[in-house]
């Protein structure tokens, strides 16, 4: 069995309330070394034996149609080991 | 004239809309997610709520139930279709209108009469309406942020296509105050406030949302 790991993650120019509210939740618990923080999703897909390239690009393409929205988000597809 | 509203598991304005069409003198028709037929409707409402729990992000689940197949087809070939709150989401996710709407920049879910300026009043949903006139319709959402890249917000202004502008403070983090769109042939208009919910003074805050409804209507009758 493997893993395939999607991460979703908001485009850098679009607002993340999410993020801001962690980011000012931290110093205030004294963790006072984030410049910045954004929020992302990630995905963990378990696929019976050791992916395709064909299965990568399939996961892709679900990706882009239903995980993540690319008018806002990007994501990224990795085999977890 | 038939006017569509579609109910999603999740839905929960799909009442108000019905009730806002029948106060304006259209019949309105019930049509189910799960079904794509469109019952011979001649415009359709996608009503507010939590359409499918809103997981994973708003609409984007109900993007792809068998009903959206039917709506999206015809809006391509220029039946008027309405998304108000949820139902904007959904239409920002079928990609019938440009960007998206994200969590409110301040992460409160907000319920409050809000101020508007009808900017666009020549889309099939707003021609009751006089240019610039005023109203004011609540506004209850908590994924309300309209969100877009540069070129595009540039479009929507350029062409016109900013069909409703929050006046005030921003409520949500809107880009340049969007609360509503069009596209360009104007048959499709997302909205994230709620029209149908101020149709007559006794249950809303105005009567401001009943022409969204007369629109449809006349511009059917003037076909």
């Amino acid at each position: 069995m493997a893993k395939i790991v999607v991460d979703v993650m908001l485009k850098p120019e679009i607002l993340d309330p999410q993020g801001n509210a962690v980011s000012s939740a931290l110093p205030r618990l004294g963790f006072t070394f984030a410049r910045s923080v954004r929020q992302g999703k990630r995905f963990e897909i378990d696929i019976d034996g050791e992916p395709s390239e064909a299965q990568l690009a399939e996961v892709s393409r679900a990706a882009e149609t239903l995980l993540a929205n690319p008018v806002i988000e990007t994501f990224t597809v990795r085999v977890e080991k | 004239m038939k006017v569509g509203v579609v109910t999603f598991p999740g839905s929960l304005d799909d009442h108000d809309a019905a009730r806002a069409l029948r106060a304006a003198g259209a019949e309105s028709v019930s049509l189910w997610h799960g079904d794509s037929e469109l019952h011979g409707v001649d415009a359709v409402i996608l009503p507010g709520g939590f359409s499918y729990g809103d997981y994973l992000r708003c609409g984007a689940i109900s993007r792809f139930a068998p009903v959206m197949s039917s709506i999206i087809d015809g809006a391509n070939a220029g039946m008027p279709v309405l998304g108000i709150c949820n139902g904007f989401q959904v239409l920002c996710e079928s990609h019938l209108l440009p960007g998206a709407l994200t969590r409110n920049q301040g992460l409160h879910f907000l319920c409050t009469d809000q101020r508007l300026r009808i900017e666009n009043n020549l889309t099939s949903w707003t021609s009751s309406f006089s240019k610039d006139q005023e109203i004011v319709i609540p506004l209850k959402n908590g994924e309300g942020s309209f969100q877009c890249d540069d070129a595009t917000l540039e479009r929507l202004e350029g062409e016109g296509l900013v069909v409703a502008r929050y006046l005030g403070e921003n409520p949500n983090g809107s880009r340049n105050l969007i609360a509503g769109i069009t596209n360009v042939r104007g048959n499709v208009v997302g909205l994230m406030p709620h029209p149908e919910h101020a149709i007559d003074p006794l249950t809303g805050p105005s009567a401001d949302g009943l022409p969204f409804f007369i629109s449809i209507l006349s511009q059917m009758a003037g076909r």
